[in-house]
């Protein structure tokens, strides 16, 4: 277990600090990567099956088949109120592709790798969450990876002010929330969504925002790291 | 020969387009397919319409019905969008439950609606409380050739400019709804979305308006949302090859240029049926 204190600023991540995030690793011991990232007090499991055999119809010839599952904590993954109908594939596909670009997945042609995302709770940033998850899990199982990729959620206030990390109630507030996947071989953007509208400079303040962040999370990520394989 | 070489190494061949700033069909890295929009194509819908662009087909109805509002606001409509890719539209589709892309599509579609506020959820009330509009955008794919995005967007906000809604009283002593199908109005639109999509090659060259072949060959796609004044109403970037925050501003001033040429040609086509 690693824990990263940031400053924290009335229960949220205030301004431009993120709040305090933990992640473990190797948790589960039947599938071949797992880790639980926690974001405040949202928390994603993911645990990550292969490479592995795959089947008939989803085989690549080129290149390992990656599936994603998102799990939301109640209800069928394809009918989650908070999401909207198409709200899981969104998400599914968004996080697929994102580990898809950094995943060597020539070195593994005509596998399947599976990667189970289980939410455990909700309360805001939730796609960052599950993100980060998703990265470390790829990490956990030591599958070739071209970069690292981390998640970061970005609010603008009604009044115009940019919040990093925002809580369920301060993305309601919200008059934009922007998500990105940042990777770590030089910053830039792998994956980007966003709810409400902005404009193009508000866009690229949460950008440079989001990189600052993720300077943070990769650094907590070689902490934590480096610390499971101190103990052997 | 060039078919030959184009089955056997079909990145290959595409390098060697886009090395001379052209691709295959002719058109330059920036350029658009030519883009086509016919309204009130069907006349059993409220409204309706089809975009073609190059050879992606999309139609667009819309369906009102009267219904009670939610609960939780009584002074709002419903406004539910549907993209449908069946199995008609391309040999990727198998027939049965949507698939991802098209449940994908879908929730875009209802973002984008969400963001721009394209139509205010209050003025489909008509009884608040009792009764309101429900707009049912179904989006159907009738031919599949990339950038499906793009088009949906497209037929969707011109169907709904194309939308008359017959005036509806509520009689205050029998309670009952009563519908004036000779006076009829036309949505109050406020917004006027227009999606810009780019795929990414080698990570590095963005081409504008990508065909179904060249959608399999990108390593990423951008699609930019953006409305009259130059807002951003939607930034979807779902993984792919990752970008600089200076390309992602690059591919925000071309669906700027994009949503005026779109504009001007939505306003031709909506002045074309008016009666004179």
């Amino acid at each position: 277990m690693a824990t990263a204190e940031e400053e924290e600023d009335g229960g949220g991540g205030g301004g431009c600090c993120l709040r305090p995030f933990s992640c473990e690793q190797g948790l589960l011991s039947r599938p071949d990567g797992s880790a639980a990232f926690i974001q405040g007090d949202t928390s994603v499991l993911a645990g990550l099956y292969g490479p592995g055999e795959v089947k008939g119809s989803k085989e690549l010839p080129d290149q390992a088949a990656l599936e994603v599952l998102l799990r939301p904590k109640v209800g069928l993954p394809a009918v989650t109120p908070r999401l909207g109908r198409g709200g899981g594939a969104q998400r599914e596909q968004l996080i697929r592709r994102t580990c898809e670009a950094v995943l060597l997945g020539a070195l593994h042609p005509r596998t399947a790798v599976t990667l189970v995302l289980q939410v455990l709770s909700d309360i805001g940033s939730l796609l960052s969450c599950c993100l980060n998850a998703a990265c470390l899990g790829l990490l956990d199982a030591g599958l070739p990876l071209a970069s690292l990729f981390c998640g970061v959620t970005c609010a603008l206030r009604p009044d115009g002010r940019l919040l990093l990390d925002p809580t369920a109630r301060q993305e309601q507030e919200a008059r934009a929330v922007l998500t990105f996947a940042i990777d770590s071989a030089d910053g830039k953007v792998l994956a980007a969504t966003a709810k409400g509208s902005c404009s193009a400079e508000e866009l690229q303040q949460c950008l440079a925002a989001a990189q600052r962040a993720a300077a943070t999370i990769f650094r907590f990520y070689r902490d934590s790291l480096r610390r499971k394989y101190s103990k052997w | 020969m060039a078919t030959a070489f184009k089955t056997v190494e079909p990145l290959e061949y595409y390098r060697r387009f886009l090395k001379e700033n052209c691709r295959p069909d002719g058109r330059e890295l920036g350029e658009f397919r030519a883009t086509t929009v016919n309204i009130g194509s069907i006349t059993t819908a409220d409204g309706s319409a089809l975009v073609k662009l190059g050879n992606t087909t999309v139609i667009c109805g819309v369906k009102a019905e009267l219904a009670a509002p939610p609960v939780d606001s009584p002074n709002k409509g419903y406004i539910v969008p549907n993209v449908e890719l069946p199995s008609l539209c391309s040999t990727r589709f198998r027939p049965g439950p949507p698939g991802e892309e098209a449940q994908a599509a879908s929730q875009f579609i209802a973002d984008v609606i969400e963001n721009s506020q394209i139509i205010e959820k209050e003025d489909l009330c008509i009884a608040n409380g009792k009764l309101a509009w429900v707009l049912y955008c179904d989006i159907i794919c009738l031919d599949y050739d990339g950038n499906i995005l793009d088009a949906s967007t497209f037929a969707l906000l011109t169907a709904l400019k194309n939308v008359q809604l017959p005036a509806v009283t509520v009689n205050e002593e029998t309670g009952l709804s009563e519908v004036n199908l000779k006076q009829k109005n036309p949505l109050i639109i406020r917004k006027h979305p227009v999606a810009t999509s780019f795929a990414i090659f080698d990570d590095t060259l963005l081409i504008v308006d990508p065909t179904a072949e060249e959608e399999d060959l990108a390593t990423g796609t951008v699609t930019i949302v953006t409305d009259e004044e130059g807002r951003l109403c939607s930034v979807h970037k779902p993984g792919g090859s990752p970008l600089t925050g200076a390309k992602l501003q690059d591919c925000i001033t071309r669906a700027v240029t994009r949503h005026k040429e779109v504009k001007k040609l939505i306003d031709k086509v909506i002045k074309s049926i008016q009666p004179k």
